[in-house]
């Protein structure tokens, strides 16, 4: 059985209290940036970029079977690290799911001062624009059926 | 102990820094390093005592009181006026207008004599290396009158392209609006001989002296500019306070920017005639508390003495400049002859963004991205750099730091 938005941010916020320090905190996040799928030549399109990211962030979204999953790429390996995050925690779940999606690990792994920054990282931004593509894809089936 | 350390002879960067309280705080669990000082600069004590002062004791609107206290809030206020007008030179104190920084200043400019000036076919001149803050507002007139905004391109080097200047200059050129210092490379430009070849058309010149102020030493009437504009927080004073210096016979005929208080002599409905210089640019009760502590910072700077602070300044920029150019794969923009202590750079296969997270998780600010100059990061093909800004409490052991923070970031983004 899938696992739940919950335990997957229950699972991250465990993987982050084994770090001591802010260095390992970043060494495993730039990790996972590098790790991250790379997106597809085509999808690298201005109506995909992030708005409001110091770096270039590319996000895509696709439904298959009432799930929502999404893609991304960014230029910066910090940057990209927090998304490979935040697809994990998000990718493969309904539209309705995501939408509600509290988030809480973000702050609870130490990237609250993040968030609070205006276009610093733009997680904030990227996080906007993925619950606006689970509302884009509600809205789309609410209508279709 | 603040008197001593401005009182002797030779500049002490530690008794400096000891006047100045946030140095000593920790960021990320380090002592921090304020490498960001060409976006703001910190405040020393005396400017923090001022406000509190001001508002413990003064405090009071100011102008039209006949209290005591509403006396001493406008002495206060228009003794900033007196320092600042020394402070660039200015022939009178009636041409220090009082703003909300350099960016309204520009805007003043634009929406005043711009309007009543500028015509369709008309030319402004700025510079590829210009602050969107002195981008957008003449982009905004030039389409509103159908004038032609042109741009004076620069080198690789992050130097104006001085011939190319010589060139684009014609009779139709109205205005040149030019940065003394170029806030993403450090650039100093040759704003006297800009204004020399411009007047010789019969341009105006405004300069954008936000980052030059607090570095070089600004005589408004031997520049012979006739608009500057800065800020007070880039010069150790508060946000939210800023000068315009204006040409008197300038100033004059302009038209009023905005109505209100302060800058009438008589309403009635059917008309309003404007009250005189300085005032009738100052409508409504200005910043009074941080223009009153403002000249707490323009004291601090002339008494620790601008040559000594431009020395310092400089043996930080060649001191970083040094180390910098040591690390693989870093590449600085903007090697201008003559720059003041801010180096911008790039470092292969690193993002600048990355570089600041980094760098912050060691309790160094620098800035990073595109440095409110878009134009100019195309100009370079970058999206943007890492920025390392000095100021006159910055020290060589914190560009050490810096060193060994950049040493680390590019080993754990490799």
């Amino acid at each position: 059985m899938e696992k739940t938005i919950i335990e997957k941010e229950t699972e991250i916020v465990e993987e982050f209290s084994l770090f001591d320090s802010w260095d390992d905190k970043y060494e495993y996040i730039i990790d996972l940036g590098k790790k991250l799928q790379p997106l597809e030549e085509q999808y690298k399109k201005d109506e995909n970029r992030v708005r409001g990211c110091q770096s270039t962030v590319w996000l895509v979204a696709d439904e298959k079977d009432g799930k929502i999953f999404f893609k991304a790429e960014s230029d910066a390996v910090i940057v990209k690290g927090l998304i490979s995050l935040l697809i994990r925690v998000l990718s493969g779940h309904t539209a309705d799911e995501i939408i509600n999606a509290k988030l809480d690990f973000i702050q609870k792994i130490g990237m609250t001062t993040h968030l609070a920054q205006t276009r610093s990282n733009g997680l904030l931004s990227m996080v906007k624009q993925m619950k606006n593509y689970a509302l884009a894809y509600k809205i789309k089936n609410s209508t279709t059926v | 102990m603040t008197e001593i350390a401005t009182i002797q002879n030779s500049f002490d960067v530690y008794a400096i820094r000891e006047q100045f309280p946030i140095l000593n705080r920790e960021v990320k669990g380090k002592r921090l390093v304020y490498f960001d000082n060409a976006a703001t600069s910190q405040k020393p004590q005396i400017v923090i005592d001022a406000l509190s002062n001001y508002y413990s004791n003064h405090n009071a609107n100011i102008h039209r009181g006949i209290h005591t206290l509403a006396e001493e809030a406008t002495a206060a206020f228009e003794k900033t006026r007196d320092t600042a007008q020394q402070f660039i030179h200015a022939a009178t104190r009636e041409q220090i207008i009082f703003t909300r920084g350099t960016t309204e200043g520009i805007n003043l400019v634009a929406y005043t004599w711009g309007r009543q000036n500028i015509k369709a076919g008309d030319e402004i001149m700025i510079s590829t290396m210009e602050h969107h803050s002195n981008i957008v507002p003449w982009q905004v007139l030039c389409e509103e009158k159908n004038a032609i905004l042109k741009i004076i391109p620069i080198s690789d080097d992050g130097e104006l392209l001085m011939d190319d200047f010589e060139r684009l200059l014609s009779p139709k050129t109205k205005l040149v609006s030019i940065v003394h210092v170029s806030n993403s490379l450090g650039t100093v430009n040759p704003v006297e001989r800009i204004i020399d070849a411009a007047h010789k058309v019969g341009a105006v010149v405004m300069v954008d002296g936000a980052q030059s102020t607090v570095h070089l030493d600004i005589d408004v009437q031997k520049m012979d500019c006739d608009f500057f504009a800065f800020s007070a927080h880039k010069l150790y004073g508060p946000t939210g306070v800023g000068v315009l210096y204006g040409k008197k016979d300038l100033l004059e005929s302009m038209p009023v920017f905005q109505g209100g208080g302060e800058m009438i002599k008589e309403v009635t409905f059917e008309k309003t005639t404007f009250n005189d210089l300085p005032y009738k640019f100052e409508a409504g009760t200005p910043n009074i508390a941080d223009t009153v502590a403002f000249k707490s910072a323009l004291d601090f700077v002339s008494r620790t003495g601008k040559s000594k602070i431009r020395a310092h300044e400089n043996e930080l920029l060649q001191y970083a400049t040094s180390q910098l150019e040591q690390i693989p794969g870093l590449k600085i923009i903007g090697k201008a002859k003559e720059k003041t202590s801010l180096v911008s750079f790039i470092i292969d296969k690193t993002h600048p963004q990355d570089i600041g997270i980094l760098l912050d998780n060691r309790g160094i600010a620098v800035r990073t991205g595109h440095h409110c100059t878009q134009p100019l990061m195309n100009r370079f093909g970058i999206p943007g750099t890492v920025r390392a800004s000095f100021s006159l409490y910055n020290t060589k052991e914190e560009i050490d730091e810096l060193i060994i923070g950049l040493q680390k970031a590019v080993k754990m983004l490799a």
